[in-house]
């Protein structure tokens, strides 16, 4: 088994990254035969981790655990679409391609955060750490130019149906998964474990 | 973008026509553990030149430069598969490059060996596709297929593609299908038909015979989505030969003409903005405009519900090509059913039928081979070789699968191709008693979509038979 307290952590430190612990594990390989015992190939076993920077749309992961929904906005008055609100945050304009304003959008998200479309299902890849059936939802918001792809942890959706966002406010990934939906009218005593409203 | 210049919508030209010459597909299954990828590429390859009645060696001394398809570099572990590809078919120093576009990945490499050939750069070239997805468990393809979803916004959520596509659907079903039982049925009727049609294929490794119910009863991936609904995951190789005229007819006396365009849209369904539907040549400006009226929830375009890529793919390849109404200038068409209802929503996309009744051309029978109604010819029979459900998704060949199978059509040779009982025996499958020879007849003009994911990438293929071309008036 492979001792996680060394599994590899990375910091940046004066614009390098600093890599410390173990980053990848070595397995041997096993031959693979058929039934009559001839060889038809190998397993190469693979265990790494990736590191990924999240570079201008680091704010909108460190905003979650605040209970914080981030939008980015074009403010370009010679953009032929100004005005133009993004969530999923995009860090510029796709028109214009100048950088994009950030703003908090949450009070917008609780107050017209609606159901456009969604998907139940029992099926998941590797890796899946949601409890399954997984509700996938798309929301829509006002004056929103897009539609944010979300997962409802309680209750079943409905097109059209009000949610409001939670927040894994406790003991946060910071990835995607640190945001979900609840149904308007949800308690907070039915939320997930270490999910609240603000 | 969400409005377009005139310069973005200029119909793409070509310096000079470019031809199909033929065309080779190796066995497509789940799993073919017994052989490595590029021994499939190599009976692809084999079977394109004795279809012209040349050796291997022969075609070769005519390929200039090769256009590679294979999406899914990181299922086996290798980068530069191409490269090895290329070097087992003996086609060093040739220039060759890689392409990836999802489940497009097929119809971009001919796009770009068309180019290649449109432009005077190579006389004839290769365009192959491959994929290899059976050296993995379920789950773990699953993860990886959902790597090509955003990695930060889509992919953590339960890493499972379908989802991220599936969404799609239910909006299409409760829009468009206002959740009927006899739309659920038309979706059914697409499942069984492919199916049907992929049992005359010993290529397919999808082929059942089923009924409306089976489909309906077997197990919901994601509802409205069931199994049988599903596309096939897949393993093989498939390859083209495309050439200018000149170079064409030393290879063959019957070259087709070849076009293709492409388009994007944005790889999260997310991020679609609103905006106009273009239109196509046979669509009117006021067409759409009581959409919302007659489907509440329809008049965001395009929304969850339509394919902007498919779109635009057919608005630069029928103008191309001198199409005005796909359906009485094709006479086939070859479409990316991922899943029954994407199916029907290509329909709309390429003006097949208008958005919003893409359910009437399975209804009305147009898309069989025979029409169950009347007994007589389909209109515009769609995905004779039983398309992704029933034949193959191969993702880097499935592009190149389908216009082959188009251009046997129009060929007159689709029977010789699939009923050679020597064939089904190299394939160890076991061909039905039943087999029925699927030939349009008098076929002259085809269509292929190859399509990514929920839509990122779309391509159109048109082959047409050099003694019916159109007018090209764009």
């Amino acid at each position: 088994m492979v001792d996680l307290k060394d599994r590899g952590t990375v910091k940046v430190i004066d614009g390098r990254f600093q890599f410390k612990g173990k980053f990848h594990y070595i397995y041997p390989n096993t031959p693979i035969r058929d039934e009559s015992g001839e060889l038809n190939g190998v397993t190469n076993p693979r265990d790494m981790t990736y590191v990924h920077m999240y570079g201008g749309e680091a704010p909108f992961f460190d905003s979650l655990r605040d209970g914080k929904l981030l939008g980015t906005r074009c403010d370009n008055p010679d953009c032929e679409h100004t005005g133009t609100v993004h969530v999923p945050f995009k860090i510029h304009c796709p028109d214009c391609l100048k950088r994009n304003t950030i703003f908090d959008i949450t009070e917008i998200a609780k107050k017209t955060a609606t159901v456009h479309t969604f998907m139940v299902t029992e099926r998941t890849g590797a890796f899946n750490t949601l409890e399954k059936p997984i509700r996938f939802i798309n929301i829509e918001f006002e004056g929103v130019s897009t539609i944010l792809m979300g997962y409802l942890p309680v209750g079943e959706p409905k097109i059209g149906m009000r949610v409001l966002p939670i927040f894994q406010s406790k003991n946060p990934t910071f990835t995607i998964l640190d945001l979900a939906w609840v149904p308007e009218g949800t308690p907070e005593s039915e939320l997930p474990e270490g999910f609240t409203f603000n | 973008m969400i409005t377009f210049s005139e310069r973005q919508l200029k119909i793409p030209k070509m310096s000079k026509p470019v031809y199909l010459v033929t065309g080779g597909m190796s066995k497509f299954g789940r799993a073919i553990p017994e052989k490595r990828t590029e021994e499939l590429v190599i009976d692809a390859f084999n079977e394109a030149a004795e279809f012209i009645g040349k050796t291997s060696a022969e075609l070769k001394k005519y390929i200039h430069s090769c256009y590679y398809g294979h999406f899914a570099d990181h299922f086996g572990d290798q980068l530069l598969g191409e490269a090895v590809i290329h070097d087992r078919l003996g086609l060093d120093p040739l220039g060759n490059i890689g392409i990836k576009t999802g489940g497009a990945t097929g119809g971009s490499t001919i796009w770009e060996a068309f180019k290649a050939v449109a432009s005077g750069y190579s006389d004839c070239v290769l365009a192959m596709g491959w994929e290899r997805m059976d050296e993995v468990p379920t789950d773990e393809g699953n993860h990886l297929i959902s790597c090509a979803a955003d990695k930060d916004w889509e992919t953590p959520l339960g890493h499972i593609y379908t989802g991220y596509y599936a969404v799609m659907a239910q909006k299409y079903w409760q829009v468009f299908g206002k959740s009927e039982d006899s739309f659920r049925e038309t979706m059914a009727n697409i499942a069984v038909k492919n199916r049907g049609y992929a049992r005359m294929n010993p290529h397919a490794h999808g082929a059942m015979d089923i009924t409306v119910e089976d489909v309906i009863n077997s197990p919901v991936v994601a509802y409205p989505l069931r199994a049988l609904d599903c596309c096939l995951m897949s393993v093989g190789a498939a390859g083209v030969i495309l050439a200018d005229e000149k170079t064409a007819y030393e290879l063959t006396d019957n070259p087709l003409l070849l076009y293709n365009a492409a388009a994007s849209h944005t790889l999260r369904v997310a991020d679609r903005r609103n905006m106009e539907i273009p239109l196509l040549p046979n669509e009117s400006p006021d067409q759409y405009k009581d959409l919302g009226e007659r489907f509440p929830g329809g008049d965001r375009y395009p929304g969850f519900t339509g394919f902007l890529a498919a779109r635009m793919a057919a608005y630069y390849a029928y103008r191309m090509a001198g199409i005005t109404d796909p359906n009485e200038d094709l006479d086939l068409v070859e479409l990316h059913d991922a899943f029954t209802i994407s199916d029907i929503q290509s329909y709309e996309d390429i003006g097949i039928r208008p958005y919003g009744e893409g359910r009437t051309y399975v209804e009305s029978g147009d898309c069989y081979h025979t029409n169950p109604h009347t007994g007589k010819p389909g209109k515009l029979p769609a995905n004779l070789s039983g398309g992704l459900i029933g034949c193959m998704h191969a993702v880097g060949a499935t592009g190149i699968m389908q216009t082959i199978e188009v251009a046997q059509h129009i060929w007159g040779r689709w029977a010789e191709m699939h009923e050679d009982q020597r064939k089904w025996d190299t394939f160890g499958r076991k061909k039905p008693s039943d087999w029925t020879d699927l030939q349009v007849k008098g076929a002259k003009r085809g269509l292929a979509i190859s399509h990514a994911g929920v839509g990122s990438h779309v391509t159109a293929t048109i082959l047409i038979h050099p003694d019916h071309q159109l007018e090209r008036r764009f």
